[in-house]
């Protein structure tokens, strides 16, 4: 059993926001603290919590979100909220919340998008846009419990101020030499850009299996469905393993 | 907890209500473990067992020889989106019953899919037209990420009970958990009474 916490009742908690982050222009990082440690239960990273608003009048709204933050980080999450058009809940985190507000929020969910250092072989991530978010959470841990896998994220996003992370995920590859980074801008590039600038493809997914040396056990790819689609569709063309590639896809 | 500052925005209005926790999706989102799998109608099988033993498989052919049955209905995901006032075609698990000669099987049943997905229902729940085999949506067949080319459609259960790539029913005395089950999510799933994780 992946969570360890299905045979008991996911009660709905209350966190308080510690930090709120623009990290691009679409998407905020909110720093969640639980009343004390032990509030905030183990999870593993990939895994997301469930977070419910509710109006004056009764009514109610949920919506769930990726854990981005190492499991190792004592008492607070860091949950990664994109701004949607017309999202009830993601518009609320926007424009509403602040430093000190309380949160409603129950988790950690979900179980088979997930990675933890108890996996020693090669692993390939790959995330379209807002999809980073759980994958974050598996290269924190990666790089928070040492782990030596060999490890290779390739990030599709549409132009530089999409980069999600960036600072962190520039960081984490050049201080380890079991991570390697491919971040392909496919909509705008900058002229000093020396990254990709086209969809991920078969090419690329090539390259980035041969500077990853093995075929990986186990692929994670998060993002957008036809961004998932596409690439399941080439993972499966280059000779992984059907039940190597796991999935998390978003939007209608 | 009230959210002083939320008032939400209920857009679009429900035509009937939707379950509590739910929003309403136009779109039609995907949301599946792995990737596609690729499976072709031209070696596609699906089979019944009850009690451990074969009782009846169709080919694509012979499914579509079957009876159909239309359904109109609206879908609920565990993620929190319903869609209402979808349309499709296919076969109830009543007809493929009656085409193997057996009688309403009791207890409960796992679905088994294509990819290795699994999920676990009441028998109950699949029988007298509450559960059929689709491979329309909406006048169209049924697109591969959706499921296609058959899934199994139990629209009063949160949809991952409606097992996509779907291979496989097996009739059980003893209920057990699936693939979402076993992480957690609930035995059952009725949205309505908002059974989404183990304990709601």
């Amino acid at each position: 059993m992946a969570t360890g916490e299905s045979d008991s009742k996911l009660d709905w908690q209350i966190a308080t926001v510690t930090a709120v982050h623009d990290e691009s222009p679409r998407v905020k990082l909110f720093t969640l603290k639980f009343p004390e440690a032990a509030a905030k239960r183990g999870f593993f990273a990939g895994q997301y919590y469930d977070i419910r608003l509710t109006a004056p009048d009764g009514y109610q709204a949920q919506r769930s979100y990726s854990i981005t933050s190492s499991p190792d980080e004592s008492d607070v999450i860091e949950l990664a909220i994109e701004l949607i058009e017309d999202g009830e809940v993601s518009s609320y985190f926007h424009e509403v919340v602040e430093t000190g507000d309380p949160i409603e929020l129950r988790g950690p969910i979900g179980g088979h998008f997930t990675w933890f250092p108890m996996l020693k072989r090669p692993v390939l991530f790959i995330a379209g846009g807002s999809g980073i978010a759980p994958i974050m959470s598996m290269l924190r841990h990666h790089r928070s419990s040492n782990s030596t896998a060999p490890a290779l994220l390739m990030f599709s996003v549409r132009t530089e101020e999409d980069i999600l992370f960036r600072e962190d995920l520039e960081k984490m590859s050049e201080g380890d030499d079991s991570f390697d980074l491919m971040i392909t801008l496919t909509r705008e590039a900058p002229k000093n850009w020396h990254g990709e600038t086209r969809r991920i493809d078969q090419n690329m997914i090539d390259t980035a299996l041969q500077t990853l040396g093995e075929t990986p056990d186990r692929a994670y790819i998060c993002g957008g469905t036809g961004f998932v689609e596409a690439i399941g569709n080439h993972l499966l063309d280059s000779g992984m393993g059907y039940d190597a590639i796991r999935t998390e896809r978003f939007g209608p | 907890m009230i959210n002083n500052r939320f008032f939400g925005r209920r857009r679009p209005e429900p035509t009937r209500p939707i379950p509590p926790g739910q929003y309403l999706e136009d779109g039609f989102p995907v949301l599946s473990a792995g990737p596609t799998p690729r499976v072709d109608t031209a070696t596609w099988e699906f089979s019944i067992e009850i009690g451990g033993e074969a009782v009846g498989s169709w080919s694509w052919d012979a499914l579509n020889a079957l009876h159909q049955t239309d359904l109109h209905t609206d879908l609920h995901c565990v993620t929190k989106w319903s869609k209402q006032d979808t349309d499709w075609r296919g076969v109830t698990i009543d007809t493929l019953l009656e085409d193997a000669g057996v009688a309403k099987p009791t207890g409960f049943v796992m679905a088994t899919c294509d990819g290795g997905y699994t999920t676990n229902v009441p028998a109950a729940d699949v029988v007298d037209g509450k559960g059929l085999l689709v491979h329309t949506y909406d006048g169209e067949p049924l697109a591969p990420e959706h499921g296609g080319p058959v899934r199994l459609l139990i629209p009063h259960l949160y949809l991952w009970k409606s097992a996509k790539w779907i291979r496989s029913l097996q009739f059980m005395d003893n209920d057990a958990p699936g693939f979402w089950e076993r992480y957690g999510y609930h035995m059952y799933g009725d949205p309505w009474r908002e059974q989404r994780y183990t304990g709601d």
